[in-house]
């Protein structure tokens, strides 16, 4: 187990910057999950770590060793590819074998470490099975299998469930998280799967454009978003943005008035303009509130979301009441002012 | 025959009997000569397959009857039918086998043909991968070089080659075959190999890698274990060209038993203006037998290689 610490770290393909100097430290025995949109850089950052992609400037130091030029072998990790990456010509035993035969293990420790490896994820009916024989859910198993006989100081792991269905995810994502906490190695995993990351995560990075938007605990993220991307990419539905401007202590935007938040931030003066932030969650079913024409319900069963629009802007609503109202009724809600997030127009930052 | 709406055999038959009759069922005019029709298939599938058949297979046949006609029946067309043999005999093998060096021959062809492609195999294999996967600065040009090697015709290489060959005292020996095989050889099997290992998934090497393999560790465990097909169809093309060639094996052997099949039953077996058609036949009946048995094992694997089909 280590600590894993990414320092500045610049990465270029070509005249091509990808990543634009990212900082990430993650302490020993964390679940890290590097999390955005594709193409943000995350893959390339973990396969960075991995040793996969050369560090074109910064430093990467594992377990306070720095690994710039270490060979991946020497860097004493395990990774979990997307495709699960099985080695198709052997069986489930030899796969998850094959990197202590290659350090000449004895029989008997092999046979020790996968029977064990096997234990844990309860592989041990499908071992003398080659990967084409096994369920997407089983590969993914071995995979992880394959990773933990090699008893690393770091787990990475390059979106292992985008492959699966959607039950299977669930279902593999309590399992990866259940592994964890059994373990307790060290662990940074990539998705951009938000819920994923949400459920999952001790921390979680969001990355955006090469760059690093936000670190935090899952919760901080939701409760605290730092800047309009995160705000936006952190929670389903999607947070809400209003345009508008601060006037008479309430927030305008067209026609409609707003609250503004419990602790007004010191920048919130009159006149400025802001974006109005407010999570589907945290709009109430208020009779005294402002009016919307509900456009599009989506009950769930446990709630209902309501597309409407307010004033000029469409926002989503999700209530745990059941909503009567049909298309073109208005329905009167009213923001929770504890939970409502003010951000700068210009720069997308968080008013505080 | 892809788009047309499944109909039973029973359906089809009838649609059949209809036309053969001239009769016309209620409203199905138009639909007589459908895709799947048994008389459409026999014009468009049956009948090109058996003609395609009779162009390609009646050398062979004709190899095979010559061989086992005594000389009489081969030199009267008009008192006997050329195509069938009315008393077989054995007497043309018996000459190939036991009044020429064809036992050499053979052993010779095969040891040039084996030798040959084992390292043209072997030449080709690292020099695939280290132009597909290491990717080190000016592997394009390197595959591109290899390749346009492949482009100069054989008859126009014979003569440098044969400067080689004189200077390091090889001429009349097989090693002069074994070594200037691979000349036209390697490219082609490089750029068929390129193309195989490029169909193998890159995260299989990357997670080798990072579980403690060296290079050539992940190439004998991982890459090439799922490259057999390949290889295999590699082997067999270069089998197949070391063992017909003739050009360079004219060239650089002259002593009658370092002879190579090809060579030495057109150079032995006619002397003067005598053909002695029965055995030459006889020797090339014998010299394609190997490589159509080899074909057959492994024909399964060369087209699957060849159409780049990938399996994980």
């Amino acid at each position: 187990m280590a600590t894993v610490s990414v320092r500045a770290v610049r990465k270029a393909f070509g005249s091509t910057e990808v990543l634009h100097g990212v900082d990430v430290e993650v302490e020993d025995g964390e679940f890290v999950i590097l999390v955005g949109p594709s193409g943000c850089g995350k893959s390339t950052l973990l396969r960075m770590i991995a040793g996969l992609e050369n560090v074109t400037r910064g430093e990467i130091a594992i377990g306070g060793r720095v690994v710039n030029n270490v060979a991946p072998k020497e860097r004493d990790i395990a990774m979990v590819f997307q495709n699960y990456a099985l080695y198709p010509h052997m069986t489930v035993h030899d796969n998850m074998a094959f990197s202590l035969s290659l350090l000449n293990a004895p029989k008997e420790v092999i046979a020790a470490k996968v029977g064990r490896a096997a234990e844990i994820l309860g592989l041990q009916p499908y071992l003398q099975r080659y990967p084409r024989q096994l369920s997407g859910g089983q590969r993914q198993r071995v995979a992880m299998g394959r990773a933990i006989v090699r008893d690393p100081q770091v787990f990475l792991f390059d979106e292992p469930l985008s492959n699966l269905d959607a039950k299977l995810r669930v279902a593999m994502r309590a399992e990866i998280k259940d592994l964890h906490q059994r373990l307790g190695t060290t662990t940074i995993y990539v998705t951009h799967d938000q819920i994923e990351a949400m459920t999952m995560a001790d921390k979680i990075v969001v990355m955006n454009g090469g760059n690093v938007e936000q670190m935090g605990g899952p919760l901080d993220l939701y409760d605290r978003p730092d800047n309009l991307f995160v705000a936006g990419f952190i929670g389903s539905p999607a947070m809400n943005f209003l345009k508008g401007e601060i006037r008479g202590g309430a927030f305008h935007t067209g026609d409609v008035a707003l609250p503004l938040p419990l602790q007004v931030p010191s920048g919130a003066q009159d006149g400025r303009r802001v974006i109005y932030g407010i999570r589907p969650e945290h709009l109430l079913l208020d009779a005294a509130g402002v009016a919307a024409t509900v456009h599009v319900t989506e009950p769930t069963g446990s709630e209902t979301q309501v597309i409407m629009n307010l004033g000029t802007t469409q926002v989503v609503g999700a209530f745990r009441e059941r909503i009567t109202q049909k298309p073109g009724q208005s329905l009167h809600i009213a923001p929770d002012p504890a939970l409502v997030h003010l951000f700068d127009e210009k720069t997308g930052t968080r008013l505080s | 025959m892809t788009d047309a709406k499944p109909i039973s055999p029973a359906e089809a038959d009838q649609r059949v009997d209809a036309e053969v009759s001239g009769g016309v069922t209620e409203g199905e005019g138009p639909q007589l000569l459908s895709w799947d029709s048994r008389a459409r298939r026999i014009v468009t599938v049956y009948i090109p397959l058996v003609i395609f058949l009779i162009v390609l297979l009646f050398p062979f046949y004709w190899m095979a009857v010559t061989t086992f006609k005594p000389d009489n029946e081969l030199l009267d067309y008009k008192n006997h039918n050329p195509f069938w043999i009315s008393s077989p005999t054995l007497d043309n093998i018996k000459k190939l086998l036991f009044d020429t060096d064809y036992g050499h021959w053979l052993v010779t062809t095969m040891f040039v043909a084996i030798g040959s492609t084992f390292l043209s195999i072997l030449a080709s294999v690292l020099a695939a991968y280290a132009i597909q996967r290491l990717r080190f600065r000016g592997s394009d040009y390197v595959g591109l070089a290899i390749y346009a090697a492949y482009l100069v015709p054989p008859s126009i290489l014979f003569i440098p080659l044969a400067q080689v060959v004189f200077q390091m005292g090889l001429f009349d020996t097989p090693f002069a075959l074994i070594l200037t095989y691979p000349t036209f050889l390697v490219p082609f099997c490089t750029w068929l190999l390129i193309g195989y290992f490029k169909s193998i998934p890159y995260e299989l090497e990357e997670c080798a890698l990072i579980d403690g393999a060296s290079r050539l560790q992940i190439l004998r465990r991982i890459t090439l274990p799922l490259a057999v097909p390949g290889l295999i169809s590699a082997g067999i093309f270069a089998f197949t060209l070391s063992w017909n060639e003739f050009i360079y094996a004219l060239a650089f052997i002259s002593s009658t038993e370092n002879k190579t099949v090809p060579v030495a039953i057109l150079t032995e077996l006619v002397s003067g203006d005598v053909y002695h058609w029965g055995a030459l036949m006889a020797g090339a009946l014998l010299g394609s037998l190997p490589v159509a048995v080899f074909y057959m094992f492994f024909v399964e694997y060369y087209v699957s290689s060849l159409t780049g089909a990938v399996k994980e």
